[in-house]
């Protein structure tokens, strides 16, 4: 019991902490125009690593299972221009299906 | 720079609503840690205590997993630690829209999480500091709401996951993905670029680690300077 409080605490704190840092540690000064550079392709960095970590990865795995799946369909549907919430919700219906009578 | 963080205060409303289809997603995932935790004997205080200081799903299903599989509290933090060092580069981005003092400034700073931060770019490094923290209150909400059901009636709801409600998080990921490749060139070589990385390293590092390296294709951004 211990030790889930220690690593309960010791996880809240750093996830605080990592939060909080670059918010203090910056105030409110502009940053140089070459980090600026950086940062306005960090947005398209950080989504594509999280679409690949959440659709291919599974405690340190690459895995293809019914998440791709839904995944593939949404890309499809997003492709026809098909809108957000009916391209989200095409990939939960694909993923379920898939894992119903996978 | 700071004018671009002032929108009315329709902003912290318009961003609540824009990140409502996967805050039900959230929802989904709570329950699924609560069943998970309490099944693993934390009890129903723990769980609920975790979500409410902590609010990060991946660190916290990190933890479920390597205490659950016989691991130590060091292993457990250190999992939890790389999974959300992403954190760290998200808020140098942000920092110039906060507010206020160091206090504020950090207070603010805890309504960093993945889908709120993305969907509060505005391009070119600008950020909508309030459409990202009313983001963030939803998927707070639901987080805490579905750790509390999945503790008390877990096994009335039954297995989540057969739902497919997981998938809303990557499939969410890539409906933002494809608005930014809209803006071009550059921005699909950092797309291309740190998709090979992730890729690359999923299968054989600490998970986190693949995030983290593929915040380096970010970096592309200097070349044109310098060329």
């Amino acid at each position: 019991m211990t030790v889930l409080w220690i690593t309960i605490v010791t996880v809240a704190l750093a996830s605080a902490a990592i939060r909080a840092v670059g918010p203090i540690l910056l105030g409110e000064q502009e940053l140089p125009s070459s980090a600026n550079a950086i940062i306005a392709l960090l947005v398209p960095a950080v989504l594509t690593a999280l679409v690949v970590t959440e659709t291919f990865g599974e405690d340190g795995r690459l895995v293809f299972d019914e998440k791709a799946i839904g995944v593939a369909v949404a890309a499809v549907a997003l492709t026809l221009r098909a809108p957000v919430l009916i391209a989200v919700a095409l990939a939960v219906v694909a993923t379920a299906l898939a894992r119903a009578f996978g | 720079m700071r004018s671009e963080g002032r929108r009315g205060s329709g902003g912290y409303l318009a961003g609540a609503r824009a990140v409502l289809p996967l805050a039900l997603a959230t929802g989904a995932m709570g329950i699924s840690f609560g069943v998970l935790a309490y099944s693993l004997g934390w009890g129903v205080v723990a769980p609920i205590v975790f979500s409410v200081i902590t609010f990060s799903g991946t660190a916290q299903f990190a933890v479920v997993s390597v205490l659950g599989g016989g691991g130590g509290a060091v292993a457990a933090i250190v999992a939890a630690v790389l999974l959300n060092a992403r954190f760290l580069p998200m808020g140098v981005a942000v920092a110039p829209f906060f507010e206020g003092g160091p206090l504020r400034r950090a207070l603010e700073g805890q309504a960093i999480v993945d889908a709120s931060w993305a969907i509060a770019s505005r391009g070119g490094g600008c950020f909508d500091r309030e459409f990202m923290i009313g983001a963030t209150v939803p998927q707070v909400i639901l987080w805490i709401g579905g750790t509390v059901v999945g503790v008390l009636v877990g096994g009335v709801v039954g297995d989540v996951d057969r739902l497919g409600l997981d998938v809303i998080f990557p499939a969410f990921y890539l409906t933002l993905l494809m608005e930014e490749l809209r803006g071009g060139g550059q921005t699909i070589a950092v797309v291309l670029l740190a998709a090979a990385l992730a890729l690359a390293l999923v299968s054989f590092t600490l998970p986190g680690i693949p995030v983290i390296a593929s915040c380096a294709a970010a970096f592309l951004g200097l070349r044109r300077r310098s060329s």
